[in-house]
Order: structure tokens, then C-alpha cells, then sequence
């Protein structure tokens, strides 16, 4: 059978290359985005990992709705990226900053 | 090790490597299409893992809509790879470092401390035995979808439903100049409007009177 | 008699009230018709007060009338203690307060302020007579504080001329230096004696003072007693003028002449001197103060007179013979033959106010001229100014039989008689000071009505070509009251140009009832205010000190004072004065000049005041204008505004401007932070919470 460590151990290192890539991609928005689905996919290991050693389904319940969010996150996240490019012609995060104070 | 583990460190091996691809590819296209790879192989651990409806679900939504959605804007917008890639290790001291801290700590909790009991208790709970021949994580799924969770469902449908809304409404443009049919006007409009009924003076044809003196 | 007293001091402050108030009302005539009524009531009815106590119809008054405040068993009261030196003063204010009101009318004719002017002298009045009248050491300093504000209003009385501003602001400036001391000294004397009234005080002084000492230096124990008349003579210098606080005096004559007759000679600067006599009840308890004012007397008693030789301003001669013998009076008091102090404060009164307002009347025939040098014979035209200026002179240089003679050989006398280790010094500065006062005063006699016409007649007259330091402030006078003064020779008088005229009645009656007392009061008050038992209870001599009482045994009636008093050798100095004033100014009138030339040094050294103003100038005005400055630019500018206002608002502007370089706008920086949040947050909980 699968351990679970290393179930844990494989989400971990998966979250942590998220972690790295938004460091390395830091100026490309979709990137970003991209390892933020990477992230909650990690995160997602984690939730079905531990209902299968429990044997309590109702972690892959939550992953079923952390599915929804993201999907509906994504979606969002899109629409605005859209309208960023309309409106900046660019998706440079660099070129982001008229929040600076 | 049985041949569940071997598929597990093949197919995990492969999902860190197309992770890595993720965050390391020049193009964001081949990103998008590593980050699909990289679902594909997590639906497969989730499958050795007894979870058949997420890893379909993951795919379908994942795969299917979201990564389609991603391709989708990273073709339709004309973007610039080469700035974007610009100073690409720039803050890979910082990042890296953070990476492997993230690891360390993850690892530390998951092989050094769980071997303490007290501390997570993993090791006491025994390995569950695989499910019967005849089991249903769908239909498990479902039972309780519909009953303990029939409200954030719901929930989440409408979450749903307004992030459609949202994608639309923001990314909807509004061009001037354009000839649309104004329908709710066309139903709308009342009889006066159109028509104008003018009353005008009967005039006898002929009978020597000017009519300069009523104009 | 209380109510005689209240009225007394009232008076002139209703007057003052309604001339100062209502003087638009009343109208000129009006505003010195209500004042003269007033202090000529207060003069009466003091005379009438003075009468009964000395034939013993009435009783020493001492009473509280008002209780101001109580406070921590402190009663501050107004109230009056009117015995004979009370009595007298009361008289000698009210009389030459009297005479100067009349002589105003005559001398402010033309002035804008006429009203006000009287106004203030009547309030001066007021003022002065709740000096002297008081019973406890609060009244005693408010009148003292009211008469050095009048003095402040009257010196500054034509306030648009700069020099007049300098003068009144100087002169209240010195005297606060002055009043401090004083302050500090009615401080000490509550602190010990546990009353502010002068019957407790000195009924309780031998026992609360006795062997106490004081450490203001810490580790330099002083006797309280001296310590505290130290102090309160501090505040008779500042008021009386004493060197080194002298300074105001000569330049408060910058004001009319009537009030430096009234205030800056005859009664406010003898306030000190009747305060210490006043106080002579604690006086007598400290050798060492005694000694102190001994010497500063001296000193001011010689060397103001010296100043008073080389002076060509009028008014400044008389002024610089009024410190000296202000001088003179302190160290009466120094030898504690206090009654010789106010006897000379009486006389000097009337013939120093008389004096003045000859000067005055000089001025006024002058057509506001006050250099000496151009002036000469004004004899021929001004003989009752004349007469009366040569009564007030002979007064003041002491000459057998006149007032002055009596009060400055007993107090010359006195100083011979008396033990104390500065009385020697002071022995000699009063002797030399008796010559120069003699040759300043002829020398203004002799220089303003003998010898030449040096006058100008022409209509030039009043274009002069001043090089003088006194001649700038008559050229101040010019600025102001030149048309006015025109006026009034065309209206009144018909004269054309500078010819010198004899001055109206209103201005020579005063001279006249001056000139009475000042030749004849000596003669008839000097056996009972100094040898007899004139003042009583109210001057307190120790017997060790007692010089007026070793005098009384030689003193047989007024007649023999006068035969002893021509064989001795102050009237050999007096006469040697006057000589060598005919000699220089009608004979040799080239010397002076070459003796100028001769000792240039010492010259200098007079006509710059032995250098008191610029020193003072230069150390406090300019040390204290520097230190404000210092404080200001360093205190003010730099660390209140700069440090502690800005700087706290630039401390946060600075902190905002490093804060806000975390703040970079870009998305990644804040994701960044998460993460980097995130991997600490796990880190703790690792190491912490999993242990």
C-alpha cells in the first residue's frame, strides 16, 4: 500500500515547487496563477491522502468544493487578467505598481 | 514493495518532474500543457489512492475547463515572453532557499516528528485495507453530497454561477458605434409616440377669400 | 482721623480719575481745576494731621481699614500708620505736589496732554501718599510699584520722541532690578518675622532674627538680619537712585520738568530714603548693612556730583546734584542719624523742586532751550526765576541760615561723630562733595543769568547747531514742540524770535512758595526734628550708634548751629565752590576750556558717566538681547520648533519613507511576504509546537 508519508511527502515537495515557481515567474500573472492551482493541487493530496488513512470520506468532500472555488477562482482570475491586458497591453506584474505608496 | 508502491513512485517521480516543468518552461504555453500533464499524473496517484470520482472530477474540471481556460487566454493575449522572462533568477536566492525551508519543515513534521505518537499520531493508525471489489466512491460521494453537504453544495453552485457572471461581466467590452436593436425599447414604445395626429382648418376651394389673414 | 486720612489719600485719586477719564469733559480748565482742588484738599488736611500730632491733639493712628487677602495666617491689609515722619512726608508730597500742579498750568499751556498730564500727577500723588502712609510691607510695595509706573508714564510723557521712550523704558527696567531686591526682601522679612505689618515686624524682629543665618551660597552662612536689609536697600537704591542703579535718573529728564521736580527730586527718589528710615528698627540689628549703605551713599554722594560739573544740559545739573545729595541723605542713614536723612529728604524737597522748576521756568523763557551754554545774563530778563534760583542754589550748597545748611552740616556732623569703619571714607566724600556742589550749582547760576548774552535773538534761534550729547535731546524738543511753542510767544506774549521773557504767575508763584521753606524751614525745625524728640517712636537708633544724640549736647538753639557752622570747614568749602564758579564762568571764561583740554582723560571719563550706560549697555541690554536671541534661535528655532515640532513630524515623515519602500506596489512583493510569513510561521510551529 501507499504509505502516507510519503503521500505528505510528495505534497510537500509539490507545494514547495509552487512556492519556488512563483519566485522564478514572479512577473508573469498566469504563471502565477498557474502555481496557485499547483499549490491547492498539493493541497488537495493532502485531503485524500489523509481520508484514505482515516477512511472518512468527507476529505474528499473538501477537496470536491476546493475544486469548485478554484475552478471559480480561476475563472475570475482569467476575467481580470483579460481586462489587465486591455488596459495595461501588458501582464507584467513588474509594471503593476500604482498601488505603491 | 508491491506493485501499487512502484506505480506510485513512477507516476510521482513523473508528477514532480512535470511540476518542475511548470514553473521552469519558457513559453507559457508549455507551461499550461506541463500543468495539465502534472493533473493527469495527479489523477492517477488519486485513482491508487481509492479516490476514483475526484481524480475523474480532476480532470474533467481541471483538464477539461480550467487549463482550457488557461490555453485559451495565453494564446488569445499577445504576450511578451522574453521581458516576461527577463531577470528569471533573479530572486532565486530568495526562493529556493524558501522552497527547501518549506520542504525541511514539511519533512521534519511528516518523517521526524510522526514517528513520535504523541505528537501526530499517524503511526498509530493502522494502514486501511484496500476497499471491496464492489465499492462505490462515487455513489459513497454522492450519499453524502446530497444529504450531510446539500447546502454548500448548493453553495457552491451559485459560487459557481457568480463566477460565471463576474467572468462575463469584466471581460464584456461595451464598443461605441455599434447598430444593436434596442428590443426593450421596441416593446416599449406607446402609440404617441409614433404617430402625431394634427388637426388642421378645412380650406374651401375657390370662394375668394385669401387664407393669408389665418396663416 | 480715619476719615480725615482716607480723604487725605482719596482726593487726589478721585481727580486723578476724573481728570484721566473724563478729561475730554471737563476740558483743560476743568481737568486742573479738579486736580489742584484735590491735592490741595490732601495738603490741608495734611498739615492740619501734621498740627495735631506734633501739639499732641491727636494720637498716633495705626489701623487696618480693608483686609485685601488671607493667606496661610497672612493677612495683607490696607491700612494706614500715620505718626510724625508719616505726618511729614504727608506734608512735604502734598505741598510740592501742590506747587507743581499750579506750576503746571503754566508750563503745559501748549501740550496736547494736558489732561492726562494731570491726571498723572495727581494719581502720583495718590500713589505716593499710599507709600508713605502705609502700616505694612504689601501697601508699602504697591505704592511704590504706582509711584514707579507714574514715574514710567511721566517720563515717557511725550511718547513719539524716541529718546523719551529709551529714557522711561530704561529708567523702569534699573528699577526693577531695584524692586527684585526689595521683593525678595519683604520675602525675607516674612519668612522670619511671620507678618508683613510694620508694628508686628518690629516688635517681633530682635527675637525672630537673633543669631538666625541664612545660606543662599550653600556653605556660606549670613547673617538673616543683614542679608534682609541687604535686600531691601537693594530696592532704595533702585528707587532712590543709589549707584550703581543710578543710571535711570539722569535720563528721566526726558520728561516735562514739573514731574522731575515733583517725582525725580523731591519725592518719589526719597522714597528709599524714607523707607530705610522706615526700617530703621531692623537697620540698626545689622552693622554690616549699615556699612554697606554707608559707602554706597558715599560713593554716589562724590562722584555724581562730579558729573554734575561738566553737564551743560540744565536740567541734567540739577539732576546729577539731586543723586548726590540723594547720595548725601543714605549716608545720613549709613551713620543711622536717620532723622538727619528725612530733615535733608524735607529741605532738599523744597529746595531741589524749586530748583527744578526754576530750571523749568529757564526752559520756558528759553523758549525750550536747556544748554547752558546759550543762556547768560538772563538776570535782566527773568529776575524772579533769578531770585528764587538763588535761594534754591544758596539752599543747596548750604550757606549759613538757609534750610540747607542746617540738614547738610548736621548730617555732615553726624558722619564726623560716628564709628562705624566706613565712616571715615565716608567723611571725606561728603566734605569734597560739599565744594563740588557748591561750584556745579554757581556754575549754572553764573553760566544761565550772568555774564553774556550768548543767546541768539535772531529767528535762527531755534536751528542749532548741537554737537553736545544733551543737545540731541533738545533737538527732540525742537521736533516737537516747536509750533506749538511759537504759538504761544505770538499769542501770549507778543515776542518775536528768542529773546527771554519772565515766565506767567502760575509759574513764578510756586517758585515763590518754594523759596520760602527752602530758606527758612531749616532754621525753625532742626532743633526738634533732629535733637529733640521730634519723631518719637517712629526712628529706632540703637545707642552705640546715636551720633544725633552726641550732637544734641552740643547743640544750643538754631542761631548757635549757624555761628558754629561759619567756622567750620564746609563752609570754607561751600564758599571756595561758589568763588571758583564766579572765577571760571564770569572772570576766566577761556579756563574751563583749557582745564578740559588739560585732564582730557578724566574729562572723558565725566562725560561719558564714567562709562556706566555703555557698560550696562553693553553687558545686560546687549548680553540679555543676545541670550534672548541665543534662546530663541537654539531654544525656540532649533529645538522646540525644530526638534521637537518638525523634527517629530520629519521623524515620522522619515519613518513613513522607509516603511513605504516596503510598500513597492507590486503584486509579488506582497506574495512574496506571504510566503515568506508562511515559511516562518511553519517553522515556529515546528520547532515549538511539536516538540
Amino acid at each position: 500500500m501507499i504509505s502516507l508519508h510519503n503521500v505528505l511527502m510528495l505534497s510537500g515537495v509539490l507545494f514547495s515547487l509552487s512556492v519556488a515557481g512563483i519566485f522564478l515567474n514572479r512577473k508573469n500573472v498566469i504563471l502565477l496563477l498557474m502555481c496557485i492551482e499547483l499549490m491547492l493541487l498539493a493541497v488537495n493530496f493532502n485531503f485524500v491522502a489523509f481520508s484514505r488513512q482515516l477512511g472518512d470520506l468527507h476529505g474528499q468532500i473538501f477537496v470536491f468544493f476546493i475544486l469548485t472555488v478554484a475552478a471559480a477562482e480561476s475563472a475570475i482570475g482569467l476575467a481580470i487578467l483579460v481586462v489587465l491586458f486591455r488596459q495595461r497591453k501588458s501582464i507584467n506584474v513588474e509594471q503593476l505598481d500604482t498601488m505603491k505608496g | 514493495m508491491s506493485f501499487t508502491e512502484i506505480l506510485f513512485y513512477v507516476f510521482s517521480a513523473v508528477l514532480v518532474v512535470s511540476a518542475l516543468g511548470v514553473i521552469t518552461a519558457r513559453n507559457p504555453v508549455y507551461s499550461a500543457l506541463w500543468l495539465v500533464f502534472a493533473f493527469f499524473n495527479s489523477a492517477i496517484i488519486w485513482m491508487l489512492l481509492e479516490a476514483e470520482f475526484l481524480a475523474i472530477i480532476l480532470i474533467l474540471v481541471y483538464v477539461g475547463a480550467v487549463m482550457v481556460l488557461f490555453l485559451f487566454v495565453v494564446m488569445m493575449l499577445d504576450i511578451k515572453v522574453e521581458e516576461l522572462r527577463a531577470g528569471f533568477t533573479r530572486y532565486a536566492w530568495l526562493g529556493l532557499p524558501i522552497a527547501l525551508l518549506v520542504i525541511g519543515e514539511i519533512g521534519s513534521v511528516v518523517w521526524v516528528k510522526s514517528q513520535d505518537d504523541k505528537a501526530l499520531g499517524l503511526s498509530s493508525v493502522a494502514s486501511p485495507a484496500a476497499y471491496a471489489a464492489d465499492y462505490s466512491n462515487t455513489k459513497a460521494l454522492g450519499q453524502l453530497l446530497y444529504t450531510e453537504y446539500l447546502y454548500p453544495l448548493q453553495l457552491a453552485a451559485s459560487i459557481l454561477l457568480i463566477a460565471i457572471v463576474a467572468a462575463i461581466v469584466l471581460t464584456m467590452r461595451k464598443r461605441s458605434g455599434q447598430k444593436v436593436q434596442d428590443i426593450g425599447a421596441q416593446i416599449s414604445v406607446k402609440a404617441k409616440d409614433r404617430v402625431r395626429i394634427v388637426k388642421v382648418a378645412a380650406v374651401q376651394p375657390e370662394t375668394g377669400n385669401t387664407v393669408e389673414g389665418q396663416s | 482721623m480715619e476719615n480725615t486720612l482716607l480723604v487725605i489719600v482719596l482726593a487726589p485719586l478721585i481727580a486723578a480719575i476724573l481728570a484721566g477719564i473724563f478729561g475730554r469733559f471737563i476740558g483743560r480748565a476743568g481737568a486742573h481745576t479738579v486736580t489742584i482742588l484735590g491735592v490741595a484738599t490732601a495738603c490741608v488736611l495734611s498739615i492740619l494731621t501734621l498740627k495735631q500730632l506734633v501739639t499732641g491733639e491727636a494720637q498716633n493712628y495705626y489701623g487696618n481699614l480693608y483686609t485685601w487677602l488671607v493667606s496661610d495666617g497672612v493677612q495683607m491689609n490696607v491700612g494706614f500708620m500715620v505718626d510724625r515722619l508719616t505726618a511729614m512726608m504727608m506734608v512735604v508730597v502734598t505741598f510740592v505736589s501742590l506747587c507743581v500742579h499750579v506750576y503746571t498750568i503754566g508750563y503745559m499751556a501748549d501740550d496736547p496732554g494736558y489732561q492726562r498730564f494731570f491726571s498723572y500727577i495727581s494719581l502720583f500723588t495718590f500713589s505716593m501718599l499710599m507709600l508713605v502712609m502705609s502700616n505694612n510691607f504689601m501697601q508699602l510695595f504697591f505704592g511704590w510699584e504706582a509711584v514707579g509706573v507714574v514715574s514710567y508714564l511721566l517720563i515717557g510723557f511725550w511718547y513719539t520722541r524716541p529718546t523719551a521712550i529709551f529714557a522711561n523704558l530704561k529708567a523702569f527696567l534699573v528699577n526693577r532690578v531695584g524692586d527684585f531686591g526689595f521683593v525678595l526682601g519683604i520675602a525675607a522679612v516674612l519668612y522670619y518675622t511671620g507678618s508683613l505689618d510694620y508694628r508686628e515686624v518690629f516688635a517681633a524682629a530682635h527675637h525672630a532674627f537673633a543669631g538666625k543665618t541664612m545660606e543662599i551660597i550653600p556653605g556660606y552662612a549670613w547673617d538673616a538680619i543683614t542679608v534682609t536689609c541687604l535686600l531691601l536697600f537693594v530696592g532704595a537704591m533702585g528707587k532712590s537712585a543709589q549707584m550703581p542703579l543710578h543710571v535711570w535718573l539722569p535720563d528721566s529728564m526726558e520728561g516735562p520738568t514739573p514731574i522731575s521736580a515733583l517725582i525725580h527730586a523731591a519725592t518719589m527718589v526719597t522714597a528709599g530714603i524714607f523707607m530705610v528710615a522706615r526700617m530703621s528698627p531692623l537697620f540698626e540689628m545689622s552693622e554690616t548693612a549699615l556699612n554697606t549703605v554707608l559707602i554706597i551713599g558715599s560713593c554716589t554722594a562724590f562722584f555724581m556730583g562730579l558729573l554734575g560739573l561738566v553737564n551743560n544740559d540744565i536740567k541734567r545739573v540739577v539732576a546729577y546734584s539731586t543723586l548726590s545729595q540723594l547720595g548725601y541723605m543714605t549716608v545720613a542713614l549709613g551713620v543711622s542719624a536717620y532723622a538727619g536723612a528725612v530733615f535733608h529728604l524735607m529741605t532738599h524737597a523744597f529746595f531741589k523742586a524749586l530748583l527744578f522748576l526754576a530750571a523749568g521756568s529757564v526752559i520756558i523763557g528759553m523758549h525750550h532751550e536747556q544748554d547752558m551754554r546759550k543762556m547768560g545774563n538772563l538776570r535782566k530778563y527773568m529776575p524772579i526765576t533769578y531770585w528764587t534760583c538763588l535761594i534754591g542754589s544758596l539752599a543747596l550748597i548750604g550757606f549759613p541760615g538757609t534750610s540747607g545748611f542746617f540738614s547738610k552740616d548736621a548730617l555732615i556732623e553726624a558722619v564726623s561723630e560716628s564709628h562705624l569703619p566706613a565712616a571715615r571714607f565716608a567723611y571725606y566724600c561728603v566734605l569734597s562733595g560739599v565744594f563740588i556742589t557748591a561750584f556745579y550749582s554757581f556754575r549754572l547760576v553764573f553760566m544761565t543769568f550772568h555774564g553774556k548774552e550768548r543767546f541768539d535773538t535772531s529767528e535762527a534761534a531755534h536751528a542749532h547747531d548741537s554737537h553736545a550729547v544733551a543737545d540731541k535731546h533738545d533737538d527732540h524738543t525742537h521736533g516737537h514742540d516747536d509750533h506749538s511753542h511759537d504759538d504761544h510767544a505770538h499769542d501770549d506774549h507778543g515776542h518775536h524770535g528768542g529773546v527771554p521773557h519772565e515766565s506767567p504767575w502760575v509759574v513764578t508763584l510756586p517758585l515763590v512758595l518754594l523759596a520760602i521753606p527752602s530758606l527758612f524751614i531749616g532754621w525753625f525745625t532742626i532743633g526738634p526734628m533732629l535733637f529733640g524728640d521730634y519723631f518719637g517712636s517712629a526712628i529706632v537708633v540703637e545707642e552705640s550708634h546715636n551720633v544725633l544724640g552726641e550732637l544734641a549736647h552740643e547743640f544750643h538753639g538754631s542761631a548757635g548751629f549757624v555761628e558754629h557752622g561759619i567756622t567750620q570747614l564746609p563752609f570754607f568749602l561751600a564758599m571756595g565752590g561758589v568763588f571758583f564758579a564766579w572765577l571760571f564762568y564770569v572772570k576766566l571764561t577761556d579756563v574751563p576750556g583749557k582745564i578740559a583740554s588739560a585732564f582730557s582723560p578724566l574729562y572723558k571719563l565725566f562725560e561719558n558717566k564714567y562709562f556706566f550706560d555703555d557698560v550696562y549697555f553693553a553687558v545686560f541690554a546687549k548680553g540679555s538681547r543676545n541670550l534672548g536671541q541665543a534662546l530663541w534661535k537654539v531654544g525656540d528655532s532649533i529645538f522646540i520648533d525644530g526638534l521637537l515640532v518638525n523634527g517629530s513630524a520629519r521623524a515620522v515623515g522619515w519613518f513613513a519613507s522607509v516603511i513605504r519602500g516596503i510598500q513597492t506596489g507590486r503584486l509579488y512583493s506582497y506574495a512574496f511576504t506571504m510566503i515568506i510569513g508562511l515559511a516562518v510561521t511553519l517553522g515556529w510551529f515546528v520547532l515549538h509546537w511539536l516538540r
